[in-house]
């Protein structure tokens, strides 16, 4: 069969579901820890019992994951409703109501997908979450079924490779040269040049990676896209290769994502069925091979020099560069290695042109870049935004404000290499440069949202534990330099500071960040410099007052039963895990900070209507 | 010699595969199979020793029947997650990284798997249950303790 045919038959396929209703579940692993697979079986239940005949697809996440789990619906008449927060219960009525009396729940919608209007429900992309998205990467996530290639060839796939086989490997790159293109997992290295360079490399055989390894905790795009819309990433890794002229490709992904290590595994046997991958590709004289590594558990093989040796079943210590894998890569080959988010933006730069896609963002930063929102915000889970949003937009339009009403403290990006923002950098437009400048930077797009109950210090100790955990030890000062910084970190957060500590901490940042060899200890010290520069006072009240203002530090902090609002309802005193709390029913209760463990139970669990439970810091009223 | 490794060819590539699929159908790696995969690569003991204990997904002790992984993440760890662990240290008496001594229960930490949006996160075996409180744990892990669906009481967790 042609690849012709197989597109009609993909698209034919694609619009034959609108010839029945139609349920999408989210079911990405964000979804299913959310019950979605729960979902599942009782929507199958009720079509069942009320002898629907529908078709239900499992689709990926669309990024909206604080409204999951999601179901959409689209009746006979097409028109496709997406509910949050979807519980087993509601199931019968939502098919009751939407599928049978073409009635949809506007109590229980989130909104219309695609330019239908119904009365009550507002459009998907109207909502304020949405509205300022461009979806470019993300294109097809939470729409098509990731595990059915028709899906993705339907929704314009394989167009760009296509497009691209018919052009030559010069015109290629030119290509990726004028959309601006820069690497997305985490420098922002412009991808055109380094292709050229492995191009331009001596030597027959070549390497081609896809760097899938996602180490900075909390963020989780690479995971998602891989989850929801393997293809998109796949494709951007053929054009690559056919550009920079390598047979070979591997794809690195951490072992912590079993479902796009499946979903991967399924996509790649689907190419080969299809002829997109193998010998011949769609008929040319281009041959591609795709192998997955999986990873085993350490953050460094992230790092380009690190992930080859992983590869080849080494140790992955990082070594010096040059020579920069684009001239001597995997097994002294020249190598070119590109993250996942930069690959889904490759296909659908050919499947558009680079031209179109330079017209998102700014002057540098060019096109769009996923960023994960956590932490203490409303609207949690993935978005895309055109380079030069701001962070107030990204924070309090998107991200709909942090929750309880508490206010905005700080934002921290890029992960262990980055840094904590404060209020002030709100205004900031996010791209590559205006991060870098504010002391933090882009990295691969986590985006960790701080309220007032966050300790900065605290965040600035975490981060450290992680790079210290994570240091390969290769260079002194990454291993040693990390674990004082670490030590006089914990001192501080414990009530053992002293005046001289952040000097210190300043003295042994800069050495570590010029005293190692790749950017994990080089970036190392930013979490530490930037919570420094901006909430300075933060540390001195942990240093000089022994409080943590924020009331996180477990050594400063005590909890306490207020006499006149303690009912003696006893249901702290029964939680209390070491039993510490002293009273009787409806006698007034008694901590005894002596044994107390500071875990915040009794806080949880005092009735709300009492609120008796007070957590200070510094001595007790 | 064991199945998990005579899929592979003797290639170097293969070392940290093999240990994955000898760990998948074991749990950890046992010294034997070490000494296999040895002899089958043509590599010192030492040396996969080496390698092995470089990253942090290989056990070399057998793990409990029922593997819980805590989530320290940064998402995690801004939602509490350190809470969520203490607590689950305290009802299983075991520190993390340990096994309970009647073999139930391993408890690992993680950093992330990829589902911040609902922090804080635990993995018990492989299913993931998000949005955790300290309520909520005893919701999982009573049936556990008791090998029954029916939900445990706090007290009585406590009492273990
Ligand atoms: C410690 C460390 C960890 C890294 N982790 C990742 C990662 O998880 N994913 C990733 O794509 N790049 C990671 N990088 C960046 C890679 O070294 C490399 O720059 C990137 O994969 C190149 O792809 P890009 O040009 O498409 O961004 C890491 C770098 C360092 C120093
Ligand atoms: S930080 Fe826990 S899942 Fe990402």
């Amino acid at each position: 069969m042609t690849f012709e045919q197989r597109q009609h038959n993909a698209i034919a396929e694609w619009k034959a579901l609108d010839e029945k209703p139609c349920i999408y579940v989210g079911a990405a692993t964000c979804g299913r820890a959310s019950g979605a697979l729960k979902l599942i079986e009782s929507v199958n239940k009720e079509l069942k019992k009320n002898r629907l005949a529908a078709n239900m697809i499992e689709v990926g996440c669309i990024g909206l994951c604080y409204a999951e789990p999601l179901i959409d619906i689209a009746g006979a008449d097409g028109v496709r409703v997406s509910y949050r927060n979807v519980t087993t219960e509601m199931i019968p009525q939502l098919i009751n109501e939407h599928l049978i009396n073409n009635n949809p729940v506007a109590a229980l919608a989130l909104g219309v997908v695609g330019s239908s209007k119904i009365s009550g429900i507002p459009n998907l992309f109207d909502l304020p979450v949405l509205k300022p998205q461009e979806r470019i990467a993300l294109r097809n996530c939470g729409y098509i079924d990731p595990e059915n290639i028709n899906h993705y060839i339907a929704s314009d796939g394989y167009r760009g490779l296509k497009r691209a086989l018919k052009m030559s490997p010069d015109e290629v790159i030119e290509e990726v040269k004028i959309s601006g293109l820069r690497g997305r997992g985490g420098a922002g290295f412009p991808t055109a040049v380094k292709w050229q360079f492995c191009r331009k490399a001596p030597g027959d055989e070549k390497y081609l990676i896809c760097n899938a390894d996602e180490g900075d905790p909390g963020a989780f795009m690479d995971r998602a896209l891989l989850e929801s819309d393997p293809h998109s990433v796949l494709e951007g890794m053929l054009i690559g290769a056919y550009a920079i002229g390598t047979t070979m490709g591997y794809i690195y992904i951490r072992s912590e994502y079993p479902l796009a290590i499946t979903r991967l595994k399924i996509a790649l046997g689907a190419m080969e069925d299809y002829g997109l991958l193998g010998d011949n590709i769609l008929g040319s004289d281009f041959n591609f091979h795709i192998k997955v590594k999986i990873g085993a558990g350490a953050f460094v093989c992230g790092e380009e020099t690190a992930m080859l040796f992983s590869i080849e079943g080494k140790r992955s210590v990082p070594r010096s560069r040059p020579p920069f894998p684009a001239s001597s890569g995997l097994w002294g080959k020249p190598t070119n290695i590109n993250n996942v988010e930069t690959w889904a933006n490759v296909s659908a730069i050919f499947d558009k042109s680079g031209e179109w896609y330079a017209g998102y963002g700014t002057e540098k930063s060019k096109g769009t870049k996923i960023f994960a929102l956590a932490g203490k915000i409303n609207n949690t889970g993935l978005i895309e935004v055109p380079m030069g949003i701001t962070l107030g937009e990204i924070i309090y339009d998107i991200g709909g404000g942090i929750p309880d009403d508490k206010e905005f403290k700080a934002i921290q990006t890029g992960g262990p290499s980055g840094g904590c923002l404060p209020k002030a950098a709100l205004d900031l437009p996010v791209d590559y440069e205006q991060l870098a400048a504010a002391g933090s930077i882009m990295g691969s797009g986590g985006m960790i949202v701080a309220d007032t109950d966050t300790c900065m210090v605290d965040i600035a100790r975490y981060f450290l534990t992680f790079t210290q955990n994570e240091s390969c030890g290769k260079c002194v000062l990454c291993r040693e330099g990390t674990m004082q910084m670490l030590e006089i970190l914990t001192d501080i957060t414990q009530g053992k500071g002293n005046s001289s500590d952040i000097e210190r901490l300043l003295e042994l940042a800069e050495a570590v960040k010029i005293g190692s060899l790749c950017a994990l200890g080089g970036t190392a010290p930013n979490p530490v410099l930037t919570t420094i520069k901006y909430f300075r006072p933060e540390y001195e009240t942990h240093i000089n007052e022994k409080k943590c203002p924020a009331r996180v530090c477990k050594a400063l902090i005590s909890f306490y039963v207020s006499p006149d609002k303690c009912k003696g309802c006893m249901a702290c005193l029964k939680a209390c895990p070491v039993g510490v709390i002293k009273g009787k029913s409806k006698m007034i209760h008694i901590i005894n900070q002596e044994g107390c463990i500071r875990c915040g139970v009794c806080l949880d669990v005092c009735p709300p209507k009492f609120k008796a439970i007070a957590k200070v810091t510094g001595s007790l009223p | 010699m064991r199945e998990a490794i005579k899929q592979f060819t003797k290639s170097r590539e293969n070392l940290i595969p093999i240990l994955q699929e000898i760990q998948k159908a074991e749990k950890y790696l046992p010294p034997e199979a070490i000494y296999e995969v040895s002899r089958f690569l043509n590599l010192s003991e030492n040396e996969i020793y080496s390698i092995a204990t470089f990253y942090a997904q290989f056990r070399f002790a057998r793990p409990g029947e029922h593997i819980i992984k805590i989530c320290l993440g940064t998402a995690c760890h801004v939602r509490g997650g350190i809470n969520i662990l203490e607590s689950i240290e305290r009802k299983l008496n075991v520190q993390a990284g340990g096994t309970t001594k009647d073999g139930k229960f391993s408890l690992e930490r993680v950093a992330c798997v990829g589902c911040c949006a609902l922090a804080p996160v635990v993995i018990v075996d492989e299913d993931v249950h998000s949005k955790m409180t300290m309520k909520k744990v005893e919701t999982f892990l009573g049936p556990l303790l008791t090998g029954s669906k029916k939900k445990v009481k706090m007290k009585k967790i406590n009492d273990f």
